[in-house]
């Protein structure tokens, strides 16, 4: 094997092994899609944000916008602090709404904007005030149980814990 | 008598611990002098160059067909589980990331470990019984810079390249069976995948474990080799030695790096 | 047999390439082996050391080498103490030396035209057609110019052992080293080698230290012997006073006697005992 032919299969080699670096960072990871797009931050903050991660996706109409990029929690409000980075291509009215919403049954947690009818679009470090907390399983099923015990007109029964 | 006997296997034992311990100490300060030593394996590229070609090229059809099989059975049995759940859109999401996190760099690192690394423990430990070591050194030639060094260079480099490949043939593997022969959506297979993956926490950690592998691997491959006593038996033990000491390194460096990476930090 | 000072005054007074005063060298603590030793090699020399397998003689070139340091007395090499030398100071030694070892130890990945030019490569900036003529010059002193092209493997051991032996010389060394020459030759590979030592020494001006218990040929090239046992120097001299040597050691080595000061047989119980014949 002399000198030239084994340059040749070298070159091959690392070509091929970036080719697939490649393959897995543009068609298998979601290299492509966000990191470098120019984004804006804005704040939501919940009462409870369920099983959101970071990291999340935030979707309008379906459509990725943005992901969540913070989740702290506020000592004063007793309240979770929720960071987005919303792409800056997408623009939404300050009154828009953002609801923590489930991909399926059992799927992960994802932050859902509705937009509003503002004429004023959110800005960098504004904050969306209105928002509606994750579906907590345990809240809803005493829910349904007191309403259950409400409508059959019989003394309330203990809500299930 | 029995004291004795009791003793005695104390004994070699307490001997065994401390000779492997004195043995830890050898190989790290061989691996340091190793380090400080590579400039020639730099300066002189093509020898770092050939030492790619005979870890790294010549692993590549076991690494790909390797890949390419450990995707598709992931595919079957992945599928089998998920459509239980009526998940089975997310066939894309468990090779891929199976394959990223952990089955490329652990499985390509295992496959690099027994045929490359067996194969520069034996070449060195054969150099150094026919005396082509001592000859080198006799003719004022570093033998760690130039025979050690571009060996464990070039494994390194190979290393991250051939994991990177072994996760991109597991996964058109894994769409072979999932899409084409099971039935799987290919929108939903692709697109699911592309969501979940994530280049920072998972690509790059795939590839920075690779990394660390390939340095392990190589080391204990170079090292065994150099050590190993002149004889054929002694080359023979060396080369099994670096295969079982190199697996049982990859998984343990696995778990410690999986720990780190993939657990906590989050939220 | 003589030896110290009258042995130095034999040398003609010629400065010596190598002294080997008073050395000891032992790897572990229960195994000495070169014991208080001292010799020393002329300029312009073609001197033998030699012995039974075991006698030290081996570690004795190594010790010349400086592959080992002596742990007691001096070694001195081309003007060096090596026990003194750093490692760039015994680099800097070693290529003033050739070495020949015992089956050629040629770099099996290499061709013979690039085994001979390692040294040249390794430690001269020469343009490529001056690497290209000496290594054509260091092959057709030992008569394999053709054999250039070829892998070490498809080569005999002789001829792999002249490969090598152009390999040791191709930096024009002063000090020319073999260890055990002839080990495994046949006769005409032999012969060839026996000349080639002669011719290369003389021709380089070098000096050449020839390890080896191969007697009756030895005794017909060097010019000088010494003769080691147990990690000691047992007798010296010309091949002439060693062939008539009375000596006993020396007598049975060279004349190949099967009884002599080193028995037939290794230390054993009485031979009835072991055949458990009925006392």
């Amino acid at each position: 094997m002399n000198r030239s032919m084994i340059d040749l299969w070298v070159g091959v080699f690392v070509a091929a092994g970036f080719g697939g670096l490649l393959f897995l960072a543009l068609k298998v990871g979601n290299l492509a899609s966000f990191s470098t797009a120019k984004a804006y931050q804005v704040q939501a903050n919940f009462l409870n944000i369920g099983g959101l991660k970071v990291r999340g996706p935030v979707k309008s109409a379906g459509v990725v916008v943005g992901r969540v990029t913070e989740i702290r929690f506020d000592t004063e409000t007793y309240k979770a602090i929720v960071t987005l980075d919303l792409d800056s291509a997408y623009q939404f009215p300050r009154d828009t709404s953002a609801k923590i919403l489930t991909s399926g049954i059992l799927g992960e947690q994802y932050i859902g904007l509705e937009a509003g009818g503002d004429g004023v679009m959110l800005k960098q470090g504004d904050r969306i005030r209105l928002t509606q907390d994750a579906v907590v399983l345990e809240n809803l099923i005493s829910q349904f149980l007191f309403s259950k015990a409400a409508e059959t007109k019989e003394p309330a029964k203990e809500p299930a814990k | 008598m029995l004291i004795g006997t009791l003793r005695a296997r104390l004994e070699r034992l307490g001997g065994t611990v401390t000779s492997s311990i004195w043995r830890l100490g050898f190989a790290s300060r061989f691996f340091f002098y190793l380090l400080l030593h590579s400039g020639t394996a730099m300066r002189r590229f093509r020898l770092t160059i050939a030492q790619v070609y005979f870890a790294g090229v010549l692993s590549l059809v076991i690494i790909l067909v390797s890949g390419l099989f450990v995707g598709m059975v992931l595919a079957l049995q992945g599928y089998e589980t998920l459509q239980r759940f009526g998940a089975s859109e997310s066939l894309g999401v468990l090779v891929a990331l199976s394959l990223v996190r952990e089955l490329g760099p652990v499985v390509a690192g295992l496959l690099f470990a027994s045929r490359a690394g067996s194969a520069i423990t034996a070449e060195i430990g054969l150099m150094k019984a026919t005396e082509q070591i001592s000859a080198m050194e006799m003719m004022a030639v570093d033998p760690i810079a130039r025979v050690v060094a571009p060996r464990f260079w070039g494994g390194v480099i190979s290393m991250p390249l051939l994991a990177a490949l072994f996760s991109a043939s597991g996964i058109f593997g894994g769409y072979l069976v999932g899409v084409q022969l099971i039935g799987v959506d290919a929108g939903a297979f692709w697109s699911q995948m592309q969501a979940a993956v994530d280049w920072n926490h998972d690509i790059m950690n795939g590839v920075i474990k690779s990394v660390v592998f390939g340095v392990a691997v190589t080391w204990i491959a170079v090292f065994e080799g150099y050590d190993a006593p002149p004889t054929a038996e002694g080359v023979s033990r060396a080369t099994t030695r670096t295969v079982v000491t190199s697996s049982l390194a990859i998984l343990a460096l696995d778990f410690v790096l999986t720990a780190l990476m993939f657990t906590g930090g989050n939220h | 047999m003589q030896q110290g000072t009258e042995q130095k005054d034999k040398a003609d007074g010629k400065d010596s390439v190598v002294d080997i005063e008073r050395v000891s060298f032992a790897y572990d603590a229960s195994h000495q082996v070169l014991r208080d030793v001292s010799l020393s090699i002329p300029r312009g020399s073609v001197v033998g050391i030699m012995g039974q397998s075991g006698c030290g003689k081996t570690t004795l070139l190594r010790v010349i080498m400086g592959a080992y340091l002596p742990s007691a007395g001096t070694a001195r090499v081309l003007g060096h103490a090596t026990g003194e030398l750093d490692h760039d100071g015994l680099f800097r030694m070693r290529r003033r030396m050739g070495m020949l070892f015992q089956f050629g130890a040629l770099f099996t990945d290499l061709s013979i035209f690039e085994n001979v030019a390692f040294p040249l490569r390794e430690h001269l900036h020469l343009p490529e057609e001056l690497v290209q003529d000496l290594v054509m010059m260091k092959l057709h002193a030992v008569g394999l110019r053709g054999a250039a092209h070829l892998m070490p493997t498809e080569l005999s051991g002789g001829m792999a052992r002249r490969v090598a032996l152009a390999r040791s010389i191709a930096l024009d060394p002063q000090l020319i080293l073999y260890d055990e020459p002839f080990t495994g030759l046949d006769p005409i590979s032999f012969g060839v080698i026996v000349r080639l030592i002669r011719e290369l020494n003389d021709s380089l001006g070098a000096t050449s230290v020839i390890v080896t218990h191969d007697v009756q040929e030895a005794l017909d090239v060097v010019d000088y012997v010494y003769f080691m046992a147990d990690g000691k120097v047992i007798a010296q001299g010309s091949p002439d006073e060693i062939r008539a040597s009375g000596e006993p050691f020396v007598n049975q080595f060279v004349n190949g006697k099967i009884e002599g000061p080193v028995p037939f047989h290794y230390p054993a119980p009485a031979y009835g005992a072991d055949l458990e014949l009925a006392s």
